[in-house]
C-alpha cells in the first residue's frame, strides 16, 4: 500500500471508530475534553506506526489501549515535573480512572456510551452552534475544517466553539449519565433537533452558493441511523429518520444541471432516490406503530410520505397533506408550519383559501424576514392570475434571501410575472 | 457512496442447509454492528441457485437453463447495501466481516442515476420508473 492509500485507509478507521473511541475513554475519565485529546493522541500514533506495521486487526481495540497507555505515560511525566506543585489532583484522578478502567470496543458494550455522548454533546447547557459543532466533531468524526467549511465560518471560530463547549460540560459538571424518565422526552428533542438542523444545512443552504449540500444530509442520515439502532423503541427517533430518509430521496432532482434549485412541484420524479423512499416509508411505518399520538417528526414523516407516493403533484393527497398540517399545527404551534399548510390548502381547496391563510401570516414577527412568506403568496398570486402583485413578492422574497442559487430562483420567477 | 458486497455461495448455501449456530450468531453480531453505525442500508439472502435460471440470449433465441448451476464458486448466495463515506471506509468494513475458508467476497460501487449521464435519457429514466412501479405493486 502507497503512503497515500495508507493515510485513506487510516482515515477510514478513523471515521468508523472514534466516537465509540470517544466515548468509552469519556466513561472512564469522566471528561469529554480529556477524552477527546486521549483519542487524538492515538490517532496520531497510528499514522506513525501503522504506514510501518500495517493496520492491525482489531484497529478499534488497538487504537483503545494506545490512547489508554499514552494517557498514563504522558499523566505520569507531568505528575513528576509537578510534583512540587499542589495542582496534580485532577491529573492524579485521571491517572487512577485510567489505570481502573476497562478497555471496551465491542458495539454492544459500547453502544451505551455513545447514547450517553450524543446525550452530553445536546446537552442544553450548550448553545445551539456548540451543540452542533460538538455533535458533528465528537460523534460524525468531522475534522474542525470540515464543520467550518459546512457552517461557512472560519475554522478559529469553530475551534473556539469546540473548546468553549467542552469547558462549559465540564465547569457545569455535567455527568456522563442517560437522562432520566422524566427529563427523556425534553433531552431526546434536543438530540433531534441538533440532527434536524444538520440535515436541513444540507438540505436547503441557508447561505451561500449552493442550493444544496448532500455531505452534511449523509452526516446527518449517519447520525440518525445510529440514533436509531440505538434507540429503537423511540417513535419519534424512527420519525426523524424516516423524515431524512424521505427528503433525502429527493435530493439530486432539486438540483437542475447549472446548480439551480428546482421545487417540488418541477422535480423530475423519475430521479427520486427509491431505496431511500422505500427505507423512509418503512421507517413511517415503525414511528407509527410505537407512537400512541404521533409527534412533530413523525408527522412531517407522514407528510414527506404523501408526496414520496405520488406520481405528481396533482396525484398527490391534498387533503390528508393538510389535515397533517392541521396536527401538526396544533402540536408545534410554528408560524412556518401554518405557511406550510397554507401551500397544502391552496393545492387542496383552491388558491383563495391558501391567500386567506397566508394573508393572516402578514403580521408574525417570527416571519418578518422569511423570505418564503412573500414566495408562497406570490405563487398564490400567480394562480389567481394576479401578476403584478406577485411579481412584487417574489422580488420582495428575494431581497430577503440569503442563498444565492434560491434568490436567482425568485428573480426568475418575479420576471416570470411579466412588467 | 454506495456499494453493494456479494457474498458468494458453497456447498452448504447450495444445498440449502442453513449456516451453524455459531456462524448465523457472528453474522447477527456483525450485522447489528454495521447498524449501529449507520452504514447498513438494506441485505437479503438468496435461495439456492436449484430454485433459479438462466436465459441465455442469442439473436432471437432465448434458451432456459433451470438451476443448480454447478460453478459454485461464482454464485451469489447474498448480499448487503452499503452508506459509506469512501471505498476505504466500505473496505475497512468488509474486512471485519465474520468469513474464513478463503473465501473472496466482492465489493462493488453502485452507479447512481447521475453516474449514467446523458446514456439515460428522460424517457428511459420514466420507463425505468414505471418498471420499478409495477414491481413494487405486485
Amino acid at each position: 500500500m502507497g503512503q497515500s492509500a495508507t493515510h485513506r485507509a487510516i482515515d477510514a478507521v478513523w471515521r468508523i471508530e472514534s466516537a465509540r473511541l470517544i466515548a468509552g475513554l469519556t466513561r472512564i475519565v469522566r471528561d469529554v475534553a480529556v477524552a477527546e485529546d486521549l483519542a487524538q493522541d492515538a490517532f496520531v500514533a497510528a499514522l506513525q506506526q501503522w504506514p510501518d506495521t500495517g493496520i492491525p486487526d482489531k484497529p478499534g481495540a488497538w487504537l483503545m489501549t494506545t490512547a489508554k497507555r499514552r494517557g498514563i505515560d504522558a499523566l505520569r511525566r507531568r505528575i513528576a515535573l509537578e510534583r512540587k506543585h499542589a495542582l496534580i489532583g485532577r491529573e492524579l484522578e485521571i491517572l487512577s480512572q485510567l489505570d481502573q478502567g476497562d478497555l471496551v470496543t465491542e458495539i454492544d458494550d459500547v453502544s451505551d456510551d455513545l447514547l450517553r455522548l450524543v446525550f452530553m454533546t445536546c446537552h442544553p447547557v450548550l448553545s445551539l452552534q456548540a451543540r452542533v459543532a460538538l455533535t458533528l466533531r465528537l460523534l460524525g468524526g468531522l475534522s474542525t475544517p470540515e464543520i467550518a467549511r459546512a457552517f461557512l465560518v472560519s475554522e478559529g471560530t469553530v475551534a473556539q466553539r469546540i473548546v468553549r463547549a467542552k469547558r462549559t460540560l465540564a465547569e457545569a459538571r455535567v455527568p456522563f449519565e442517560l437522562p432520566g424518565r422524566d427529563e427523556l422526552a425534553e433531552r431526546l428533542s434536543a438530540v433531534l433537533a441538533v440532527i434536524y438542523l444538520v440535515f436541513n444545512e444540507g438540505y436547503a443552504a441557508t447561505a451561500g452558493e449552493h442550493w444544496t449540500r448532500p455531505a452534511l444530509c449523509d452526516d446527518a442520515l449517519r447520525l440518525g441511523r445510529i440514533l436509531a439502532a440505538l434507540m429503537p423503541g423511540e417513535g419519534e427517533v424512527q420519525g426523524l429518520l424516516a423524515l431524512m430518509e424521505l427528503q433525502a430521496s429527493r435530493l439530486r432532482a432539486r438540483v437542475g444541471p447549472d446548480g439551480e434549485p428546482v421545487l417540488l412541484a418541477d422535480q423530475d420524479r423519475t430521479r427520486w432516490d427509491h431505496l431511500l423512499v422505500q427505507r423512509g416509508l418503512a421507517g413511517l411505518q415503525r414511528a407509527e406503530q410505537l407512537s400512541g399520538a404521533l409527534g412533530p417528526y413523525t408527522l412531517q414523516a407522514a407528510i414527506a410520505a404523501c408526496h414520496a407516493q405520488a406520481r405528481s403533484v396533482s396525484e398527490t393527497d391534498w387533503p390528508r397533506v393538510v389535515a397533517l398540517y392541521d396536527a401538526l399545527a396544533a402540536l408545534t404551534d410554528s408560524p412556518v408550519v401554518e405557511l406550510n399548510r397554507a401551500v397544502a390548502v391552496t393545492m387542496a381547496y383552491g388558491p383563495e383559501a391558501g391567500l386567506e391563510l397566508v394573508d393572516s401570516l402578514a403580521n408574525e414577527p417570527a416571519l418578518r424576514a422569511y423570505h418564503l412568506l412573500p414566495s408562497v403568496r406570490g405563487d398564490i398570486l400567480v394562480r389567481l392570475g394576479r401578476h403584478a402583485e406577485a411579481r412584487q413578492e417574489f422580488e420582495r422574497a428575494a431581497g430577503l434571501c440569503t442563498n444565492d442559487r434560491e434568490r436567482e430562483l425568485l428573480l426568475s420567477r418575479a420576471v416570470a410575472c411579466g412588467a | 457512496m454506495r456499494f453493494m458486497v456479494l457474498v458468494p455461495g458453497n456447498t452448504e448455501s447450495e444445498a440449502g442447509e442453513m449456516p451453524s449456530t455459531e456462524i448465523l450468531g457472528a453474522m447477527t453480531k456483525y450485522n447489528e454492528e454495521l447498524v449501529k453505525s449507520g452504514v447498513l442500508l438494506a441485505g437479503e439472502g438468496l435461495h439456492p441457485t436449484s430454485k433459479g435460471a438462466k436465459v441465455r440470449f442469442d439473436g432471437s433465441e432465448r434458451t432456459v437453463i433451470d438451476g443448480p448451476f454447478t460453478e459454485a464458486k461464482e454464485l451469489v448466495a447474498g448480499y448487503w447495501i452499503w452508506q459509506c463515506g469512501s471505498r476505504e471506509e466500505a473496505i475497512e468494513w468488509l474486512k471485519r466481516a465474520p468469513f474464513g475458508g478463503g473465501v473472496e467476497v466482492e465489493l462493488r460501487q453502485i452507479f447512481e442515476a447521475d453516474d449514467f449521464g446523458e446514456h439515460l435519457t428522460p424517457e428511459l429514466r420514466e420507463a425505468n420508473e414505471r418498471l420499478r412501479e409495477q414491481s413494487a405493486s405486485n
